[in-house]
């Protein structure tokens, strides 16, 4: 059962995470002057645009993150897109069964680099309660790179703030991976 | 007459207004909607699979996220079903409880409901409001329960711990004690929040000229679909469980039941969740003098560890905030469940998308889906 579940979904691991070391390079960094690719990254970082893509309960508490008290638009995430074009981050917030893998992918794919994905709550990380059944993919990262793992069952909007703060680190250092310290 | 080609195409999965991960087929004449077909799955997470594996205390966080938008009442649901399965006797002071918080609750629920339908039609300040004031509940019931949004705070006979001490306050604590008291939530709720919709909203011209003969259900069509809850009642039909087949112990609360018009639409379905808030937070306050009257700590009784039901089958009709949540229990006598059935509103509100959306613009599909309120987590489970 759980070879074929893996042969299936096996088209969607196509090298993106082999290549997207290199292109992500190119495309933050650029071969701009060092004061002027500082001064872009620094912009890029202050403006990340998630994609407006809720799956599950973590939604709600996504929707929290950009409501009144918590107010994403401190750090410049409030404009949420429809369009993955127009997006640089993928929040996936809930579960994702084998039906909605292949649309996130699909989504992934769509999206311009540089793009970054946060899997929101226990869910989205490794199945979270539901890893045990028959549809639920345990964990986003088996259809698509994940940057950030945010725990809870759901996070807590401050949770996904500390994430996007992550990503924005990223973003100035240009380097993927954990940047801040402790 | 020229004629254009009908056109289909996909709405969702991922749609800004679909409330999750609904796809809709639409088939498009110009702009005219003449076939709607809802495709569902994206969100089956086996809830009720799963729970043949789980003891029956270990279901109630999966109920939580059934619908996730309104965790207590589930819980409630859920936990009534064992409750009569077993023959358990709930204490009174845990009733009171039970019932503040899934009157609370069914506030939280409208008002997402309602802000989110404000967003989809393009009033964002709805949408921000909304959350201000469930953020307030959300303080209060993290004092609570200890989560913000899925609690397992109920337990099979019970609650799992008493209200802290100080969260019922007093009825004279006004909108700057609004997310530190219950009472001080309920006085700002209702002089300052209902005025608010009332004036941003529900009076507002633009708002009713986009809502005002979008998608009439009549009443017969709403009872022949099988529907419930907010959008049954919008359509004249005065149907409430808490009412009409009383459970826990709802027969003890003075409340009303607002109804729409013969031909409810997106309009009076608004009107009718409005209403429901202002009913529910006059049950809070009944529930609230009766626990300030009736100190206690007497919350749960006392149960054997694993709970092992009576062979047997139990059914359990709830008024959820989306409408009847109908729980089908049934028990082999081990220690798990030997099927889960969850009889889910919103599926059933689903299927009134192909009557509903014929005839009307692609736009006014957006106001359809938000006036019936859906929640995909519960439509597929």
């Amino acid at each position: 059962m759980a070879e074929r579940m893996i042969h299936e979904l096996d088209w969607l691991n196509d090298p993106v995470v082999e290549s997207d070391v290199e292109v992500n390079q190119n495309v933050i960094v650029g071969k701009l002057p060092a004061v002027v690719r500082k001064l872009f990254q620094w912009g890029q970082g202050q403006s990340v645009w998630p994609m407006l893509f809720g799956i599950a309960c973590c939604a709600i508490e996504m929707m929290a993150a950009g409501g009144s008290r918590f107010d994403i638009a401190r750090f410049g995430s409030e404009a949420m897109r429809a369009s993955p074009r127009q997006a640089d981050l993928m929040i996936v917030a809930g579960t994702v069964n084998e039906k909605m893998a292949v649309v996130v992918r699909r989504l992934y794919d769509q999206m311009a680099e540089p793009k970054f994905v946060i899997a929101m709550g226990a869910c989205a990380s490794n199945g979270g309660p539901y890893w045990d059944t028959y549809n639920v993919v345990d964990g986003v990262h088996k259809v698509v790179p994940v940057d950030v793992y945010v725990p809870g069952c759901p996070p807590r909007p401050e949770a996904l703030l500390q994430a996007l703060m992550e990503i924005q680190e990223m973003l100035k250092t240009g380097k993927r991976g954990l940047v801040t310290k402790g | 007459m020229e004629q254009t080609r009908e056109l289909l195409i996909n709405m969702g999965p991922q749609h800004p207004s679909t409330h999750g991960v609904l796809r809709v087929l639409v088939k498009l004449d110009g702009e005219t909607i003449t076939w709607a077909e809802p495709d569902i799955g994206y969100l089956h997470r086996c809830f009720e699979k799963l729970s043949e594996s789980k003891t029956y205390t270990q279901v109630i966080p999966y109920t939580d996220r059934t619908d996730y938008l309104s965790a207590i009442t589930n819980e409630h649901a859920f936990c009534l079903a064992v409750e009569k399965l077993m023959g358990i006797e709930v204490p009174e002071r845990a009733e009171y409880i039970r019932v503040m918080m899934a009157e609370l609750q069914r506030i939280c629920s409208h008002l997402l409901g309602l802000g989110a339908m404000a967003l989809d039609l393009g009033a964002v300040t709805g949408f921000l409001y909304a959350w201000r004031d469930r953020e307030k509940i959300y303080s209060l019931f993290e004092r609570i329960t200890g989560g913000r949004m899925l609690y397992n705070y109920l337990r099979i006979g019970g609650v799992r711990n008493d209200l802290p001490e100080g969260i019922i306050g007093t009825p004279k604590d006004g909108r700057d004690k609004a997310d530190k008291t219950i009472w001080g939530f309920i006085n700002y709720f209702e002089s300052y929040v209902l005025p608010e919709w009332d004036d941003l909203l529900t009076n507002n011209r633009i708002f009713q000229w986009r809502t005002q003969g979008v998608a009439p259900l009549p009443s017969e069509v709403a009872i022949a679909y099988g529907a419930s809850g907010p959008v049954l009642r919008a359509s004249g039909v005065k149907w409430d469980l808490r009412k009409n087949v009383p459970y826990s112990i709802y027969d003890r609360f003075e409340f009303d039941i607002p109804v729409g018009k013969e031909n409810g639409d997106c309009f009076d379905r608004w009107v009718v969740r409005v209403e429901e808030m202002r009913q529910s937070a006059r049950i809070v306050k009944q529930a609230l003098q009766w626990l300030a009257e009736n100190p206690g700590d007497y919350i749960a009784p006392k149960l054997p560890r694993v709970l092992k039901p009576p062979k047997g089958e139990v059914y359990i009709r709830y008024e959820g905030s989306r409408g009847e949540v109908g729980v089908h229990l049934v028990s082999d006598g081990s220690a798990n469940p030997y099927k889960v059935k969850w009889r889910s509103p919103c599926f059933t509100h689903l299927q009134l998308l192909p009557v509903l959306a014929p005839g009307h613009k692609l736009a006014d599909m957006i106001a359809i889906i938000g006036s019936i309120d859906i929640v995909l987590g519960e439509v597929d489970r």
